[in-house]
C-alpha cells in the first residue's frame, strides 16, 4: 500500500453518469456547475478573439514601418485586446468559472448562496463583450486610448467607441461585483459544518481574498467611469485640464481598481495551484496557514499600492516613497506562497502530467514576472522604463505566464471532473511545450527592448529594434498555433475521451468524492470529509492521524 | 483505488439528519448579501467623495471664483426629513416583528412619502440654482454627487412601494418572514448615511 502504486489509469469504461443536456448551457440555469462552465467557455471564446487581436498587433510590429494596419486601427487593436483579455477572459475565467464551479463542491454545499444572482451575473458577460466588439463597427471605430483610457486622450478620440467601452466595462464590472457578493457569502456562510474556515481548501481562501478586492475596488472604477462619461458626453470637465479639471484624479481612481485587479486575476490561480500541486506531488501542502493568510495579506496590501503606476504623473516624492515601499512589501506574502509551493513539490512523487507541467510553468514564469515587478516598483528604475516594452514584458509574465498558465493547469486538472472524461496527455504535453516556448520567445526579448527605450503603444519603431521584434512576432505566432492542439484535444475528449471515473487523480478534496460530472445537487445531505484536503501520506488510525512513513509494514498490512 | 493511502470512495460520509432534504434548506443569507452589496455601493460614493476632496484640495480657490453661494434652508429641511425617515422606517420593522402588518404598512407609507418630499425638494433646488452642470468643477461635482445620491433615494422609494404592493397579500410578510422589509430598511439607512456625509461635504465645509 505504498504511494508508488498510485496510478492514473482511467477507470473502466462504464459510461457516464447522467450529464447536463447541452441546451441547458444556453439557459438561465441556476446550477453553479452549469454557470461555471458557461463562464469558462464564454471567456475562452473571448480569449480566442483577444488572441486574434494580439496576433494582429504582432503582425503590425513584425516590421518597423506601418504596413499591416493603419495607426488608428493599431491603437484600437491593442486597446480592445487588453480590455478583452482582462475583463472578458482572465477575470471571468478565474473568478467566475473556477470560483463558481469549485467553491460549492470544495466546501460541501449544494449550490452557491444566491443561485439566481449568480445566473444574472453570468448573463451580463455576453452582452458586455458583444457590445465591446461591435464598437469596431461604429463610424470612428473602437476605443483607442489604451485599456487605461486616460483623459484627456480618451476624450479626443472617437466618442462612440469610447462611450461603448465605458458602458461595456461598467456592465462587466457590475457582473464581477455581483459574483463577488456571492463568493464572499458562500465561503463564509455555506460551508458544511465540519469544514472550518481554517481547514477549508486553499482555493476558498484565495477566492475570499479576491472577492474582498472586487467588492472594495471595482466600485471605485465605476465611479471614475461615471465621471469620465460625463466629461465625454455631457461636457463637464472633471478630468479635462482645459476646463479646470484634474486628469490625475482619474488616474488615482482608475488604479485604485486596476492595481487590485492584478490580484483579482492572480489570486484565484494562486488558489488552484495550491490545490493542484499537492495532488500531483502526492504530498501535503507546505504551510497551509501561511499560504491562506498570505492571500489576505496580498488582498490588504494590494489596496494601498496603486500609485506606483503613477510615478511619472507628478506624484510628490514622499508619496512615491510610500508607494514604492508598500509595493515591495507585497513580495513578502507572494514569496511565502512561492516557497510554500516549492516545499510542497520538494521530495514529492511528482507526476509530470499536463496539469502539473502547467502548474510548474506557472511558478517559474510568475517568479520572473514577480521579480521584474519588484524592479519596476523602485522609483528610479520605473522612471527609466515607464511606458516602454519592459512594462509590456512584465505584465505579460504576470498575466500570461501567471494567470493563463494557471488557468490552463486548472482546466487540465478539473476537465475530468467537469466532463467525466480524460484529456489526451500527449496532446496536453505538446500544448504545454508550444505555449512555454512561444510565450518566452514572444515576451522575454521585450525586457531588452524596454531597457533600450522602445515605447509601448506605438505602431512604428526605430529600425534598430527590427530583429528582436521579428523574434517576438514569431513567438506570438507559435502562441497562436499552440491553442489548436488544446482546442482539438478539449473538443474531442469532451465527446469521446476515456471515462475518468470519480477520482482519476486520487485526490482528497470533496469534489473528487462525487461522480464526474457531479449530480445536480452535488451531495446527498451534508458531506463530512474523513480526511483533511491535503492529507497525502497520512492514514487515520482510530482518532490519530499518522504519517505513513512512521508506520511499520505490519501496521499497514494489518499485522499479516 | 489502487493503494491510495486514503480510499477516496470512503473519504466522505454523510451527516445524517442534518440536511433537511430540500435544496434550499440552508438558512437565509439574503440580508447578509445585501449588506455585502451595500459595502460595494459605499465604495462608489467613497471614490466620488475622494475625487471631490482632491479637486477641492488641488484647486487654488474653492468653490471656484464666481460660484453663487448655496442656499442652506431648503437642503437643511430636506436633511432633517431624510434623517427622521430613518427612524420612521425602523418603526415598520418593529411593527412587523409583532406581526402588525397594518402598522408596518403605515410606517412604510410615511417613509415613502418623506422620501418623495426629499426628491421633490431636491428637484426644486436644481431648478432654482444659479449654476448649471458644466459651469465649473464645483457645479459639476455638486450635480453628479447629489444626482447619483438622488437616484439611490428613488430606488429606495421603489423598494418601499414594492413592499407595500406585496403586502396586500394576506400573510406575505410576518414576524417570521420579512426579508423584503429588512432589506428595504437597511438600504434606506444606507442612503441616509451617505446623504449626511454628502451634506457635510457639499454644503457645510
Amino acid at each position: 500500500m505504498a504511494q508508488a502504486e498510485l496510478s492514473t489509469a482511467p477507470a473502466p469504461d462504464i459510461g457516464l453518469p447522467e450529464t447536463t443536456p447541452w441546451w441547458k448551457y444556453f439557459t438561465f440555469s441556476t446550477d453553479h456547475k452549469v454557470i461555471g462552465i458557461q463562464y469558462l467557455v464564454t471567456s475562452f471564446i473571448f480569449y480566442m478573439i483577444g488572441g486574434a487581436l494580439a496576433t494582429a498587433v504582432r503582425l503590425e510590429l513584425a516590421t518597423p514601418e506601418v504596413d499591416f494596419v493603419s495607426r488608428e486601427l493599431y491603437n484600437q487593436l491593442f486597446t480592445i485586446h487588453a480590455t478583452i483579455m482582462i475583463f472578458l477572459w482572465i477575470v471571468p475565467a478565474g473568478t467566475g468559472a473556477l470560483g463558481n464551479y469549485l467553491i460549492p463542491l470544495l466546501i460541501g454545499a449544494q449550490d452557491m448562496a444566491f443561485p439566481k444572482l449568480n445566473a444574472l451575473a453570468f448573463w451580463m458577460i455576453p452582452p458586455g463583450g458583444l457590445l465591446l466588439i461591435m464598437s469596431f463597427f461604429t463610424g470612428t471605430g473602437a476605443a483607442a486610448s489604451g485599456w487605461t483610457s486616460y483623459p484627456p486622450l480618451s476624450l479626443v478620440n472617437g466618442k462612440a467607441g469610447e462611450f461603448i467601452w465605458i458602458l461595456s466595462v461598467l456592465i462587466l464590472g457590475t457582473s464581477s461585483i455581483l459574483g463577488a457578493v456571492n463568493f464572499f457569502t458562500t465561503i463564509l456562510k455555506m460551508r458544511a459544518p465540519s469544514i472550518k474556515i481554517n481547514t477549508m481548501p486553499l482555493f476558498c481562501w484565495a477566492m475570499l481574498a479576491a472577492s474582498i478586492l472586487i467588492l472594495l475596488s471595482t466600485p471605485v472604477l465605476a465611479g471614475a467611469l461615471i465621471l469620465l462619461s460625463f466629461d465625454l458626453m455631457a461636457g463637464t470637465n472633471f478630468f479635462n485640464p482645459a476646463g479646470g479639471g484634474d486628469p490625475v484624479v482619474y488616474q488615482h481612481m482608475f488604479w485604485f481598481y486596476s492595481h487590485p485587479a492584478v490580484y483579482i486575476m492572480i489570486l484565484p490561480v494562486f488558489g488552484t495551484i495550491s490545490e493542484i500541486l499537492p495532488v500531483h506531488a502526492r504530498k501535503p501542502i507546505f504551510g497551509y496557514k501561511a499560504i491562506a493568510y498570505s492571500s489576505m495579506a496580498i488582498s490588504f496590501l494590494g489596496l494601498i499600492v496603486w500609485a506606483h503606476h503613477m510615478f511619472t504623473s507628478g506624484t510628490p516624492a514622499w508619496l512615491r516613497m510610500f508607494f514604492m515601499v508598500a509595493t515591495m512589501v507585497i513580495a513578502v506574502p507572494t514569496g511565502i506562497k512561492i516557497f510554500g509551493w516549492l516545499a510542497t513539490v520538494w521530495g514529492g512523487k511528482i507526476r509530470l502530467n499536463s496539469p502539473m507541467l502547467f502548474a510548474l510553468g506557472f511558478i517559474s514564469m510568475f517568479v520572473v514576472g514577480g521579480l521584474s515587478g519588484v524592479m519596476v516598483a523602485s522609483v528610479p528604475f520605473d522612471i527609466h522604463v515607464h511606458d516602454t516594452y519592459f512594462i509590456v514584458a512584465h505584465l505579460h509574465y504576470v498575466l500570461f505566464g501567471g494567470s493563463v498558465f494557471g488557468l490552463y493547469a486548472s482546466i487540465y486538472h478539473w476537465f475530468p471532473k467537469m466532463t467525466g472524461r480524460m484529456l489526451n496527455e500527449t496532446w496536453g504535453k505538446i500544448h504545454f511545450v508550444l505555449t512555454f516556448v512561444g510565450f518566452n520567445l514572444c515576451f522575454l526579448p521585450m525586457h531588452y527592448l524596454g531597457l533600450m527605450g522602445m515605447p509601448r503603444r506605438v505602431a512604428e519603431y526605430d529600425p534598430q529594434f527590427a530583429t528582436i521584434n521579428a523574434i517576438c512576432s514569431i513567438g506570438s505566432y507559435i502562441l497562436a498555433v499552440s491553442t489548436i492542439p488544446f482546442l482539438v484535444n478539449a473538443i474531442y475528449s469532451w465527446r469521446s475521451g476515456p471515462i475518468a471515473g470519480p477520482n482519476p487523480w486520487n485526490a482528497l478534496t470533496l469534489e473528487w468524492t462525487v461522480a464526474s460530472p457531479p449530480p445536480e445537487h452535488n451531495f446527498d445531505g451534508v458531506p463530512v470529509p474523513k480526511t483533511g484536503p491535503y492529507d497525502y501520506g497520512f492514514v487515520k488510525q482510530g482518532d490519530r492521524r499518522r504519517k505513513i512513513s512512521d508506520l511499520k509494514a505490519s501496521d499497514i498490512l494489518g499485522g499479516a | 483505488m489502487q493503494g491510495s493511502t486514503v480510499n477516496s470512495t470512503t473519504a466522505i460520509g454523510v451527516e445524517q439528519g442534518h440536511g433537511h432534504g430540500g435544496h434550499s434548506a440552508h438558512p437565509d443569507h439574503r440580508l447578509f448579501g445585501i449588506f455585502v452589496f451595500l459595502v460595494a455601493e459605499a465604495m462608489i460614493f467613497l471614490g466620488l467623495f475622494a475625487a471631490y476632496l482632491t479637486f477641492r484640495a488641488v484647486a487654488p480657490e474653492w468653490p471656484p471664483v464666481g460660484t453663487p453661494k448655496l442656499e442652506l434652508l431648503l437642503p437643511g429641511v430636506n436633511t432633517l426629513i431624510l434623517i427622521s425617515s430613518s427612524f420612521v422606517v425602523h418603526r415598520a420593522d418593529e411593527a412587523i416583528k409583532k406581526d402588525d402588518v397594518k402598522g408596518m404598512r403605515l410606517w412604510f407609507a410615511i417613509t415613502a412619502a418623506m422620501g418623495a418630499v426629499f426628491l421633490v425638494g431636491q428637484l426644486y433646488e436644481y431648478f432654482h440654482l444659479e449654476f448649471g452642470l458644466t459651469d465649473n468643477l464645483f457645479a459639476s461635482t455638486f450635480y453628479v454627487l447629489t444626482g447619483f445620491h438622488g437616484l439611490h433615494v428613488a430606488f429606495g422609494l421603489m423598494l418601499m412601494l414594492a413592499v407595500l404592493w406585496r403586502s396586500r397579500r394576506e400573510g406575505h410578510y410576518s414576524s417570521q418572514s420579512h426579508f423584503g422589509i429588512e432589506a428595504a430598511e437597511l438600504y434606506w439607512h444606507f442612503v441616509d448615511v451617505i446623504w449626511i456625509i454628502l451634506f457635510v461635504l457639499l454644503y457645510l465645509l
